[in-house]
């Protein structure tokens, strides 16, 4: 390290940012990868039939799998926009949980 | 019985071919037994780092095929007697390894060896596939940098899925992992992934650190295994990573900066 260094080491470092990096990644894709095969078309097309009634980005809505022992969870979450055409409150995200019970899946 | 290990990471160039052939010829000078399997087929390399491509005859390829025996296959390393090397094909298309295959000569190369020590390519194609899949224990070759350690967290699922291990309900393959080009100097400057922050995201056993050393490159110039050059800091870490594979209790070294005199300090030279 030199004396020029040390008067430059005000900013984060790129460590700490690949660290913060790679735990996000590495933990979707963790997630991921046991989640059914058809999840990421169900996204695509919830929220084509999605757009066509309300004004969502793409990154508005997210779709989760969880699984627990017995119960698999799908989640859907979308953010609505702030000014809506119809009258319903914003911000708050809307949650509609599709429980599905099954035993032995696998 | 023989112990297989497949030299593994997903990511091309982090250092598994340099890794197999020091710990092949570390396992060998301690009086095992070893034969050491270059699974990348089209594109072999260990013959070069072992320093036999010129002995090559025949390849795991011809004794997958039955073109020739094990036995003609095998190059005996001239520095030491325990240890043999089986090249990869370079002609020959990937498809050209079976599983089958593969199975066959590990369980022929298991009657007569202590330990077998699998190259594997790069990707998760089939060489590395069939290179990982009879594995026992896996060494996780990773450099401290974001693609390497994204690539060997893939790499640690399909060893958890599609190993045979994994597949027959066996209990897992035990997995480690092996920081490569580790440059403690960067580290402490805030450049570069620390030892900690590589094992807080994969969460694997540490095995050893090598030091990012131009002793490595010395080595695979001359076609010395870089264990041999015991004067290296790569080559003293390598040792290190050998005796804690065979259960030693040896402590990590290089992992921290060397004390610098207050000169070099001054001025940043190395």
């Amino acid at each position: 390290m030199s004396l020029l260094d040390y008067f430059r080491r005000t900013k984060p470092s790129t460590a700490t940012i690949a660290k913060e990096r790679l735990q996000i990644l590495v933990a979707h894709e963790r997630s991921s990868k046991h989640q059914p095969s058809y999840l990421p078309q169900l996204q695509r097309e919830l929220l084509a039939v999605i757009q066509k009634y309300v004004n969502v980005d793409n990154e508005d809505i997210s779709v989760n799998f969880e699984q627990d022992d017995d119960q698999e969870v799908l989640e859907l979450n979308i953010v609505l926009p702030e000014e809506m055409e119809e009258k319903k409150d914003t911000e708050k995200d809307k949650k509609f949980s599709k429980k599905n019970k099954r035993k032995n899946h696998v | 019985m023989a112990r297989i290990i497949v030299v593994t990471s997903g990511k091309g160039g982090v250092g598994k071919t340099t890794t197999s052939a020091a710990i092949a010829m570390g396992l060998a000078k301690k009086g095992h037994k070893t034969a050491v399997i270059d699974f990348d087929v089209g594109l072999r390399n260990l013959d070069l780092i072992m320093g036999c491509e010129r002995r090559v005859v025949y390849d795991l390829v011809n004794v997958i095929n039955e073109e020739s025996t094990l036995k003609q296959a095998l190059i005996k390393d001239k520095r030491c007697n325990k240890l043999f090397i089986l090249p990869a094909s370079q002609t020959r298309d990937k498809d050209a390894l079976t599983q089958e295959g593969v199975g066959k000569v590990l369980d022929e190369l298991s009657k007569d060896f202590k330990y077998i020590v699998c190259d594997s390519p790069a990707g998760i194609e089939r060489g590395a596939n069939l290179a990982m899949y009879y594995a026992d224990d896996a060494i996780v070759v990773t450099n401290p940098e974001v693609a390497s350690v994204r690539d060997s967290d893939r790499m640690l699922g399909i060893l958890a899925s599609k190993s045979r291990r994994a597949t027959n309900d066996e209990e897992p393959i035990k997995e480690y992992l092996l920081l490569t080009r580790y440059s403690p100097e960067r580290v402490k400057l805030g450049e570069m992934l620390s030892v900690e922050d590589v094992q807080d995201i994969l969460s694997l056993h540490l095995l050893g650190v090598i030091p990012d050393s131009q002793s490595v490159l010395n080595a695979s110039n001359a076609g010395i295994p870089v264990i041999l050059d015991e004067e290296s800091d790569a080559g003293q870490a390598y040792q290190d990573v050998v005796s804690r594979f065979l259960g030693e209790n040896t402590p990590h070294r290089f992992i921290n900066e060397e004390k610098k005199g207050l000169f070099s300090r001054l001025f940043g030279s190395k």
